[in-house]
């Protein structure tokens, strides 16, 4: 398809401003169909597969089938996305399953800190970008013309 | 067809982009806008929690140095660099993203993402510049420190689902950006003092080998329009690399990663045969200089090999999973226990590989029923690719920073700030920028933030607005909108939308495109070779294509922005076309072969090729300008 959606599972994000699908696709493939109040994948064959409509629906109302010009039918892989983790279930074509966990990030969602908490300057002329040195972990930023730390 | 509200920003920098290097740029720009009393406003044609070539996530860091812990130097990045390039890299630059791109890694560790560590706390390696991480939301990671730099500390703004066209000009300055938004009926005109672009490198100029759904499986991502390359050439910057295209190899089809296979599992490759073309033609690698004698062998010589492969008839090509997987086995010879334990790891990180940013593959193995401890798997070449950032190394062409030059590159790779194109108050960054291979994401983030401080000293110290002339901007809106005038005026005239005889769709103009480019430019189909005939046969229709622009045809806003996408994709191709053409050698002969120039020329040709097209008259110029080694001499730089 490559995206899909399932029409039973799909509100059309009424609850929101617009579809998280539609929010996220960074082709800008998800549209709404405002009379079925239903999203769909308007152009499968220049959607990446990137699973970003399938991660942040807020139904599960998004699957992805491979690719059907290479992919034989019958497998899928279907995340479980979390704060923290994502979980994979991956079925393969003749049935057999695998499941796979994996980190996805060390913090609460919204917390960056921008300098990463390392010293700032304000020297505008200097080759030490904002952080720098402290974010390299080195006394000073290389340069050929004074004192190589490199 | 629907009246368009113009809306205009103005603003000191403006960030032309979301990914990596646009990121990058915001986070800096932050700092310096709020110590100068500035405003940062930063413009992505999608949402910037997952956009850009990133957006689906990825399994390694493919940049990172490691200065402070002594396990590389400066001069050991750059001299990897040069060499997979063939010898044409510039060095400035190259150094200027290395002294950088660590901090931007440890600021990614601080943001949250996972990077994997051994026993001791060390970073994994998964080779001697990659690190392994777990990285399914890198970019959203990332994308959030951006935005808080921008948001929370009030200097800056974001516009999401904006598709900047193009350039706006105040004489040789550039003075910001014109789009459209893909949502609502509005012209954003962006008026800046400074511009930074970061829009990413181009994908689909050629024609992929999928032609039904997996269209859109490209390596890198199909909403990589060209939309830097177009935007820089429209402003009148000199580009530099436009030859320099990059075809990865990775198992067919999916285009899944196959570092961890090779690098972490040290897979081998081989022929159907099962013959090893890095051993059976080691002796053709010394027709190509120096450059193939140094390991790694430089990538575009290793495709070779086994593009040579494929010729004769000896694809396709494996890469022998089960062999690495026995061989780990072997280790663990005895202890079935441990065999176990291991394979379990070994298949977990194999899967993840695919599964943090080529999902597409993990269903191609799920739905062919792959084993990898039971059976190899395909690789093949893709389609060619502009990517500055990887091991191609197509962009503008940027001045280098002071302190990294030498007395003699001086005067030839630096004016004044360092990323700014020719074009005053352009800067470029990532896939933007040439000559700057290499870089991958880590780096691309490191040169945004470089090129963002730059932008900022630049407004700092030209700090006046540029002028517009609105009959230019009115008549550039007009042009903007066109294809909805078009396809308003003309549809009814057909039974079907699709055909009409008085204008084409951007599918169909995107289809030509890669027809002309993928059998007369070297493209899949031609098996990556063209000549001089070819390429003037290319130029001849690509000009009919250009002539054929003007008659492009939108339904709705999306429909829009493909059109314009597709005249980006176009320019790439043109540059593209006019630097193979001039270039008379072969020198990356696994990324293009000039069959009539079949040979490394290293006399002639160790120069950079650059271009420009004249944006008045709209004639294109070709160039060399020389490439000048920063630390040729080991002795002058000892202390590194």
């Amino acid at each position: 398809m490559p995206s899909y959606v399932l029409p039973d599972k799909c509100d059309g994000c009424k609850a929101l401003d617009k579809t998280a699908c539609q929010y996220i696709c960074p082709n800008d493939l998800m549209a709404l169909d405002k009379e079925k109040m239903k999203a769909f994948n308007r152009d499968p064959s220049l959607c990446w597969e990137c699973y970003n409509c399938v991660k942040i629906c807020p139904t599960q109302a998004v699957e992805v089938r491979g690719y059907a010009d290479f992919v034989p039918l019958g497998a899928s892989a279907t995340p479980l996305r979390s704060t923290d983790s994502i979980m994979w279930t991956v079925k393969f074509r003749n049935g057999n399953l695998k499941r796979f966990k994996f980190p996805i990030r060390t913090t609460q969602e919204g917390v960056a800190e921008p300098t990463g908490g390392f010293k700032t300057h304000l020297d505008l002329n200097s080759t030490a970008l904002s952080t720098e040195p402290e974010a390299l972990g080195l006394p000073a930023v290389f340069t050929l013309k004074g004192d190589a730390n490199a | 067809m629907p009246k368009f509200e113009t809306v205009i920003v103005e603003t000191d920098l403006l960030i032309v982009g979301g990914g990596m290097a646009a990121c990058g740029a915001a986070v800096e720009a932050a700092h310096w806008a709020k110590a100068n009393g500035l405003k940062v406003t930063l413009v992505d044609k999608a949402a910037i929690d997952r956009s850009g070539a990133v957006s689906q996530g990825l399994s390694a860091i493919n940049q990172y140095v490691g200065l402070k812990d002594g396990a590389n130097t400066i001069q050991n990045y750059v001299d990897y660099v040069r060499n997979d390039l063939m010898g044409v890299t510039r060095e400035d630059l190259v150094a200027d993203i290395a002294r950088h791109v660590d901090s931007s890694v440890h600021l990614f560790e601080k943001w949250g993402l996972p990077i994997w560590k051994d026993e001791k706390g060390a970073y994994v390696h998964e080779g001697r510049w990659q690190l392994m991480i777990n990285g399914e939301s890198y970019k959203v990671v990332v994308a959030e420190a951006a935005k808080n730099a921008l948001l929370k500390s009030g200097v800056g703004e974001i516009y999401e689902r904006v598709f900047i066209v193009g350039p706006l000009m105040d004489g040789e300055r550039c003075a910001g950006a014109i789009g459209f938004s893909v949502r609502e009926n509005k012209v954003y005109v962006f008026k800046s003092k400074a511009t930074l672009v970061a829009m990413g490198g181009a994908v689909h100029v050629f024609k992929p080998r999928s032609s039904g759904e997996g269209f859109g499986r490209a390596w890198y991502p199909p909403f990589n329009t060209g939309s830097s390359a177009y935007f820089t050439l429209k402003a009148g910057a000199e580009m530099t690399c436009q030859e320099v295209r990059f075809i990865p190899v990775r198992f067919k089809d999916a285009y899944g990663p196959v570092g961890a296979w090779f690098l972490l599992f040290k897979a081998r490759a081989t022929n159907a045969m099962g013959g090893n073309y890095m051993i059976e033609r080691k002796d053709e690698l010394l027709k190509w200089g120096p450059y193939a004698r140094v390991k790694p062998v430089p990538a575009n010589l290793r495709n070779y090999l086994g593009m040579l492969d494929i010729q004769e008839g000896k694809g396709p090509l494996n890469m022998r999973t089960e062999e690495a997987m026995a061989a780990i086995s072997e280790q663990f010879k005895g202890d079935p226990k441990a065999y176990a334990k291991k394979l379990k790891e070994l298949e977990s990180e194999a899967w993840e590989d695919f599964l943090d940013m080529t999902i597409s593959q993990a269903l191609l193995w799920a739905g062919t029923n792959v084993q990898p401890e039971q059976k190899s798997s395909e690789i093949a070449p893709s389609e060619p690719l502009f990517i500055g950032s990887h091991s191609g190394a197509s962009g503008a062409w940027v001045s280098g920073s002071e302190d990294l030059q030498t007395a003699e590159t001086k005067s030839q790779y630096f004016w004044g700030y360092s990323q700014m194109s020719t074009v005053k108050g352009l800067f470029c960054a990532g896939d933007a920028s040439g000559a700057s291979s290499h870089k991958f994401s880590s780096g691309s983030h490191a040169e945004g933030r470089i090129a963002a401080k730059s932008a900022i000293k630049f407004v700092v110290e030209n700090n006046n607005a540029p002028k517009l002339d609105q009959a230019v901007v009115d008549a550039q809106i007009v042009e903007m909108l066109k294809p909805l005038e078009t396809f308003e005026q003309f549809q009814k005239g057909t039974s079907d939308p699709e055909v009409n005889p008085n204008y084409i769709k951007p599918r169909m103009f995107m289809l030509r495109l890669q027809k002309i480019m993928d059998e007369y430019a070297g493209g899949v189909s031609a098996q990556f070779s063209t000549n001089k005939p070819s390429l003037e046969r290319a130029l001849e229709l690509l000009a009919f294509l250009k002539e054929d622009s003007e008659k492009l045809a939108a339904a709705d806003a999306n429909e829009l922005m493909r059109c314009w996408e597709n005249i980006h994709r176009m320019w790439q191709a043109e540059a593209h076309v006019h630097t193979v053409l001039f270039r008379e050698e072969t020198r990356w002969p696994g990324y293009y072969f000039r069959a009539d120039t079949p040979k490394l020329d290293d006399e002639k040709w160790h120069v950079f090729a650059n271009c420009r097209c004249d944006p008045k008259s709209g004639k294109w110029e070709v160039f060399t300008r020389p490439i000048i080694r920063v630390f040729e001499d080991k002795a002058k730089t000892a202390a590194v």
